[in-house]
């Protein structure tokens, strides 16, 4: 692993306590969405593949809380955190999700595909580093029309191994667009530790193209946030793009139906990354203990988002399927 | 330089047709942008686009790093952004590079958000054998994305139609892939001042005639012309019907003809085997079976890679003369 390089020193002074609840709500929304995904499908009634993003959520919250509603992000297949974080609602996540007319997509696209241009979310993408082309392309049509955005462009460290993210990093710097490579080393491509496929160092990687470099603790949303501030900032003020390396760790397997894990990872390993680094659990009790909150707020926070998301799955599963006629349309723009 | 021919009509040549048509584009709509490999001070490798970046500057006429898939996934994040960019591929052959932006792209991105986002695009590149440059630069790939459902594919033939095509390329809000044979940068043709369009999906008959029908695409279309010349001289009434676009494919101007004249053969320079003769067959065969006195015929690429030996690679391509000869087969004149 690459030596860590210093982040600047996070400025969370001028956080307040809101905003940490409000990040805290948005954590809490994206893990208990994930758990009704992974009950849905493991009843049945959820089609196709999932892939959840419990255990990474201060990386999406931590980094869309940064930016605004107009600025740009590419997802993932382990996209529903991102979608969740820029701003999609769980009502028409969940539809989508159950292939139903109601979705973001008329589900047509499914939980590897959300894409919702209301929320600036120009789609999560099932090819591994797939987007990469697509938000360096809205970082250069951000540039042309000078509208001051941003994009944001997650993948995990999987993408490491494709061409096409060197390509258009290349060009992101080369021509100073206002793109942010959040990488989200959880550690696994699929089910293969990343030392087993990606040679030499990852920052290395970012830095051969003279690209400004930061390294986060993904789990810690106080240092995701302010660090995603500064270069956002950065990139907003037209000093070109980020290479951003967040450390997590998937809390699941690779897609719900990778329950036997004990090949690629050890329970030791789960176990020390659920108890001593969740993101939910770092902030609440940094809360606490800076007696900015007490412990049953977040108890009511939980409650809450249980309360909403359950009435969504209830929707989602009542709304109707999409007419057999859909099948051909939007093939093509009329 | 434009001449004129006895008619007093303006004569261009088909590498200044698509050039007035960029330039037009470029003119008219702010959005409108080019990236591509030397197509700034160098022209491209064909000269096609001299002098566009001293009219719009190297911010609209990008030269890109050697990076097809990387500018190709550039153009499709401009393109849902607001943009409508052209990018420039300098071989037909290196659209390999470009496949996975252009397929699981390009193609999908408005059917998979269920049509909230689209893609107008143009990725215009080259086809056609018999240049002396062997293999891995001679190929006419135009099938490839003919295959895939979100793609338009134009493959014009003459200057007045590579022009009024590339305009209605821009504007349309599709992905289209637009293939100029680089054997034909040098044909001359009527090229009327005032502006026009051509809309895609329609044929065109470029020599009427009533005993054989031949289909042809892109340069095929001058083989058509001089087999049919040829043909005349035995009495055989040869009609050649140019599509203009293998998608959307105008069927009816196809079936119509073979109905008329019972008789069809469909030349194109790509690969013969599962390429366009082989659905434009089939779809003469559907539309116009109880009319038909012979079976539809197919010329295309010999199945091989494209030799580089002069006397190998004009063996690969068809001919005014192999064409005259399967019409003579078809029509029983021997």
């Amino acid at each position: 692993m690459a030596k860590k390089k210093q982040p600047p020193a996070p400025d969370i002074s001028s956080v307040d306590v809101e905003q940490w609840l409000h990040m805290y709500e948005q954590m809490v929304k994206i893990r208990v969405f994930e758990e009704h995904v992974n009950d849905l499908y493991r009843s049945a009634k959820m089609p196709g593949l999932a892939h959840l993003y419990i255990g990474e959520e201060a990386i999406a919250v931590g980094v869309c809380e940064a930016l605004n509603r107009d600025d740009y992000i590419t997802s993932t297949h382990r996209g529903h955190g991102h979608c969740l974080a820029k701003g999609a609602e769980v009502d028409r996540m969940f539809a989508e999700l159950l292939g139903k007319a109601d979705g973001y997509c008329r589900g047509k696209g499914g939980s590897m595909h959300i894409a919702d241009p209301d929320s600036g979310n120009l789609g999560a993408n099932a090819i591994v580093g797939g987007s990469a082309g697509i938000a360096t392309g809205a970082a250069m049509s951000i540039k042309k029309r000078n509208t001051g955005q941003v994009a944001v462009c997650f993948f995990g460290e999987g993408a490491l191994g494709q061409g096409l993210l060197y390509e258009v990093m290349n060009m992101a710097e080369l021509w100073k667009l206002p793109v942010i490579y959040v990488c989200e080393n959880n550690l696994y491509n699929e089910y293969t530790h990343y030392s087993e496929s990606t040679a030499g160092d990852f920052m290395a990687r970012a830095q051969a193209f003279g690209i400004n470099c930061v390294e986060v603790d993904g789990q810690d949303i106080r240092e995701v946030y302010s660090v995603a501030q500064q270069v956002i900032e950065r990139a907003r003020r037209g000093d070109g793009p980020t290479f951003m390396l967040c450390h997590t760790y998937r809390f699941h397997g690779h897609h719900v139906g990778d329950v036997n894990r004990s090949y690629y990872r050890s329970k030791e390993e789960e176990d020390d990354w659920k108890t001593n680094r969740d993101p939910l659990k770092t902030l609440s009790e940094w809360l606490i203990g800076q007696k900015m909150a007490e412990r049953q707020l977040f108890d009511t926070i939980e409650a809450d988002a249980r309360s909403e998301i359950e009435k969504a799955v209830e929707y989602a599963l009542n709304a109707p399927y999409p007419d057999v006629s859909e099948v051909e349309k939007h093939v093509y723009v009329e | 330089m434009s001449t004129s021919n006895s008619s007093g009509e303006r004569i261009i040549t088909f590498g200044e047709a698509v050039r007035e048509a960029l330039a037009e584009e470029l003119r008219r709509d702010e959005t409108v942008f080019m990236i591509g490999e030397d197509i700034a001070e160098a022209g491209t490798a064909f000269k096609v686009l001299t002098g566009l970046v001293d009219e719009f500057g190297p911010e609209r006429i990008m030269d890109s790093p050697i990076s097809e898939a990387g500018i190709t996934g550039i153009g499709v994040g401009a393109a849902m952004t607001g943009m409508r960019p052209v990018v420039d591929i300098m071989f037909g052959d290196f659209i390999t590079l470009t496949m996975d932006q252009m397929v699981n792209q390009a193609a999908k991105i408005h059917y998979m958000s269920g049509g909230k986002f689209k893609v107008p695009m143009v990725l215009r590149t080259t086809l056609g054998a018999t240049r002396r440059s062997a293999a891995q630069h001679s190929q006419s790939l135009h099938a490839w994305f003919s295959h895939v459902p979100g793609l338009k594919v134009v493959v014009p033939s003459t200057p007045y139609d590579a022009k009024g095509l590339m305009k209605a390329a821009i504007r349309d809000d599709n992905p289209v892939a637009f293939f100029e044979d680089k054997m034909m940068y040098q044909t001359k043709g009527h090229v009327p001042e005032e502006e026009y369009v051509i809309p895609l999906g329609v044929a065109d008959i470029k020599r009427e005639g009533t005993d054989i029908t031949l289909v042809a695409t892109s340069s095929m279309v001058y083989v058509a012309l001089d087999a049919a010349e040829m043909l005349d001289e035995i009495g055989i009434s040869a009609e050649v019907v140019d599509p203009r676009t293998t998608f959307p494919l105008d069927k009816q101007t196809i079936i119509e003809s073979a109905k008329k004249t019972s008789r069809a053969i469909v030349i194109d320079e790509g690969y013969e085997r599962y390429g366009v003769t082989a659905e434009i067959a089939s779809v003469i065969a559907d539309g116009a079976f109880y009319y038909l006195d012979a079976p539809v015929k197919r010329m295309g690429a010999m199945d091989v890679p494209i030799p580089f030996s002069p006397v190998l690679e004009d063996l690969t391509v068809p001919t005014p003369q192999s064409v005259t000869d399967m019409a003579k087969m078809l029509t029983g004149v021997v």
